[in-house]
């Protein structure tokens, strides 16, 4: 087994056990690379099905191609996609002028709020990954949201022996991370070895690129000239750079994302 | 909902050359509150250029604003509360590489109430980093940490004394430690690769030699990493593969799960613990042709169809005929607690041990062991946080296992106290079953039987043992294996339970009827008694003399013996078979 198979044997057996354990159970789609590695290692473990529906929290600030390439691949591969906004906060006039992590908390965590009440989801399988950023890093494979959505950080379950958190109050649900363990060089790696199609967006056309994708006014581009798979390897390879060093949300405060993710961010 | 088609794509087909054979070895830092472990971590990434732009500028800052130096620990501990106070209260994972291969290096806090982050971190590692302060030389968590790796199976480990800055690099106060703590280490059969003195803060004895500690002949930190050996490949130990789930979304029925040790293949005779089925593997499915084969082996998540369908549950093990797990309901186990509120005694817990999950009692605290004195307690009625101690467990059902010095996917378990993860352990041998109901029932008829024993001679200590395979409760209507690997029965016959009074149908290997003895007429079918032994009976004559001189039989075992060796034949359906291995077997009293 050479290290992405054993990196896809691992995130292979947590999809399998988040199936077995949750009865609501749903997987964010962000559009993004990871969260489309996350699709297709499920289509995988699945020999193919998708026992599960797809969610993307479409905040309405997205860049315009990821929501046109969101429609393609759906009707595509006929997802079963659940899209929701936060349309009552659209409508109020929420947008990143208002401050970006107010921004991101209505949109994002709220919006995310909505779709697990609505559908009564007890698992959310999501693509973060521990390289991505410090309060990413200290997450476990299971991690528990209470009632309110909240990650109680500083008192995390023991998970060992991939023996993980199943046993939880009705209300609570657990966010299920099956690339927790991968970094950013595995996931473009994998990309590669299984031929998985993804938005073009992390192409660099004219000397830009994106290194990691969001909403449009929060999230920059890089300087690339890194227009293949391979190309991107190379480029990350000799980088110095965080991949969400282009997120702004992540830059507002020293502990941004920890207090994001706290009350319930993905 | 189906997606299998799949969208074609041409940003794939240039020749980037994937890093084959990349190999990754996983470590843990652990060692007492303050003794630097963060700060070595932090070291190892700066002096491994790993860390990325703006990392070191950002500490900097943090560091000025909290009017400290500098502190590598920063990097790693990345919760605010976490730099607020100077400790590291979760696990991390970070990732680094030398010329030589990958590390997953894992940062585990040093104070006792975050033990079980320190486990949730120290469980998944191959080696350890045990960091010692010189100064203050070896503390409760240096030996709680020390005791807890050796229950989890780590046997790699370095000690760094670090810190030695702060006596001078003396040789001399080195070496006192380094026998003191070589004491400890030895109670617990740990063997150190090697200590390593060092001084992470300023950088010596990491990436390169130091020039401070010239009486140090081993090596820096980052050359020696490079040499611990990596876990032996353990795909050609016997087959372990725990049944993680069974799938039917089209007309495949496929058996997934991981197989935890050895090598599966396309046509493998296989036995389905603790339920006792045999059957053949008839294909390894996949989705992508590219992932197409005929042989899986361990670490692989996989899928399965079998010749024969018939009910498998999660939690069940499949393995080859020849070398099977154990099958018991009572263990002797190493544990260590975790749990807000302490381990008792017949209390009802839930065990996770691979795939299957149990209800399970503590049958007996049989000692308690304080990790950081190591002084013990026998018999004791409670099992306090942090403690580590020796317990017999026994779960509701039989379960499949192993001793964990054999297989250790197999041999490990959590305990499950309401909702929360409250302790693991690993088991150190199986005790007998008791408490077992497997046997045959209809309505208030109930029959033990132990009809589907296996009988083996061990070569090992040239005994002849028997081995008790399946537990289930059969109904009427239910299907029956007539042929084991050591018994064969005819497909009908009566099972007459002697003792109790009862006999059991069997038709067609399917069960018939379950009905009392003085209800019952003799039709020339074959009889077995509940052990699986031939009746010497083969007409109504015989048939009646058998009757009476049962009723005669008082609990005296002379005239036992002689009533058994007059009807019973033990090798007319038995056979013994030799095993090589007695350690898979539990003993009986035959």
């Amino acid at each position: 087994m050479n290290h992405l198979d054993e990196l896809e044997a691992e995130s292979i057996y947590i999809l399998r056990e988040a199936y077995k354990k949750f009865g609501k159970l749903g997987m964010l789609w962000s559009i993004g690379k990871d969260s489309t590695v996350l699709m297709w290692l499920a289509k995988k473990a699945f020999y193919g099905y998708c026992p599960f529906p797809f969610i993307h929290v479409d905040t309405t600030y997205k860049i315009p191609q990821m929501i046109v390439y969101r429609d393609k691949i759906a009707r595509e591969l006929n997802l079963d996609l659940i899209v929701h906004t936060n349309e009552e906060a659209v409508k109020a006039g929420m947008g990143p002028d208002k401050g970006r992590l107010v921004c991101c908390r209505a949109l994002k965590t709220d919006g995310l709020q909505q779709v697990v009440e609505k559908y009564e989801f007890e698992g959310l399988i999501l693509g973060v990954r521990r390289d991505e950023e410090g309060s990413r890093s200290k997450e476990r494979v299971f991690s528990e949201r209470n009632k309110d959505y909240e990650w109680d950080y500083t008192n995390q379950p023991p998970e060992l022996w991939d023996q993980f958190k199943t046993d939880f109050p009705k209300g609570n649900h657990i966010r299920v991370h099956p690339i927790l363990h991968w970094n950013e060089i595995d996931v473009w790696e994998y990309i590669l070895q299984e031929n998985i199609p993804l938005i073009d967006l992390y192409f660099a056309k004219d000397g830009k690129r994106y290194r990691s994708l969001g909403c449009a006014p929060c999230t920059g581009t890089i300087e690339s000239t890194a227009s293949t798979v391979g190309e991107i390897i190379e480029e990350l390879k000799h980088t110095k750079t965080s991949e969400r060093a282009g997120r702004a949300q992540d830059q507002e405060d020293a502990y941004a994302m920890q207090k994001l993710r706290k009350d319930g961010y993905m | 909902m189906q997606c299998r088609s799949s969208v074609k794509t041409d940003i794939c087909k240039e020749g980037y050359q994937m890093s084959e054979n990349k190999e990754t070895l996983k470590i843990v830092v652990v060692g007492h509150v303050d003794h630097g472990k963060s700060t070595v971590i932090g070291r190892l990434l700066y002096d491994t250029n790993s860390l990325p732009e703006g990392a070191i500028e950002r500490v900097k800052r943090i560091s000025k604003e909290k009017g400290k130096p500098f502190e590598y620990a920063y990097l790693l501990d990345a919760f605010e509360e976490e730099q607020k106070q100077g400790i590291t209260i979760d696990t991390t994972q970070l990732q680094f590489f030398t010329k030589k291969r990958d590390y997953v290096i894992i940062d585990a806090p040093g104070h006792k109430e975050f033990l079980k982050n320190m486990i949730s971190g120290a469980a998944s590692a191959e080696a350890a980093l045990l960091v010692i302060d010189a100064k203050e030389g070896i503390k409760e968590q240096s030996k709680r940490h020390g005791y807890i790796l050796s229950l989890l199976g780590i046997q790699k480990v370095y000690v760094i004394v670090n810190k030695m800055d702060l006596i001078d690099y003396s040789e001399e106060k080195y070496h006192a430690i380094k026998e003191d703590f070589n004491i400890f280490l030895n109670t617990l059969q740990i063997t150190p690769l090697d200590y390593i003195p060092i001084s992470a803060f300023y950088g010596e004895n990491i990436a390169s030699y130091s020039h401070k500690m010239p009486w140090y002949k081993g090596k820096p930190i980052l050359e020696a990493i490079d040499e611990i050996p990596k876990d032996k490949d353990i795909s050609h130990k016997p087959l372990r593969f725990p049944i993680q789930d069974v799938y039917k979304f089209d007309s495949r029925r496929i058996i997934v799960g991981r197989i935890e040790a050895g090598t599966l293949k396309a046509g493998d005779e296989i036995q389905i613990t603790p339920g006792n089925k045999t059957t053949r593997v008839k294909t390894i499915e996949a989705w992508t042709p590219k992932d197409q084969t005929d042989v899986a082996a361990a670490g692989q998540s996989v899928g399965i169809t079998v010749a024969d369908e018939f009910f498998n549950r999660r939690g069940e093990i499949i393995s080859h005929r020849k070398d099977v797990p154990i099958i018991s309901n009572r263990f002797r186990a190493n544990i260590f607690w975790m749990g807000k509120t302490d381990l008792i005694m017949n209390k009802k817990y839930k065990i996770k041990l691979a795939t299957a999950e149990v209800e399970a009692e503590v049958k007996s605290i049989l000692k308690v062991i304080d990790a950081s004195t190591l002084s013990g307690k026998e018999k004791a009625l409670r099992v306090r946080i942090n403690d580590v101690a020796e317990i017999i467990v026994e779960t509701k059902e039989a379960v499949a296992f192993d001793e964990f010095r054999h297989s250790k996917a197999t041999g490990r378990f959590v305990i499950v106290d309401g909702y929360d993860v409250a302790g693991g352990g690993i088991i150190s041998r199986a005790e007998k079953a008791i408490n077992l109901k497997g046997g045959f029932v209809k309505e208030n008829y109930y029959l033990n039987s132990r009809i589907f024993e296996e009988y083996y001679y061990s070569v090992q200590d040239n005994s002849i043992k028997n081995v008790q395979t399946d537990n289930k409760l059969y109904y009427v209507g239910d299907e029956i294996t007539t042929t084991g690997d050591t018994y064969v029965y005819p497909d009908s016959f009566d099972i007459i339970g002697i003792k109790d009074g009862m006999v059991v149908k069997i038709r067609n290997k399917i069960i018939e009827d379950i009905l009392s003895l003085q209800d019952y007429t003799y039709n020339k079918l074959p009889l077995i008694n509940a052990r699986g032994f031939g009746i010497r009976v083969r007409n109504q004559e015989e048939f009646n003399q058998l009757i009476e001189e049962r009723d005669d039989k008082t609990d005296n075992i002379s005239k036992d013996v002689e009533f058994s060796n007059q009807w019973f034949s033990l090798n007319q359906y038995k056979h013994i078979k030799f095993s090589e291995d007695s350690v898979y077997i539990i003993e009986y009293n035959i």
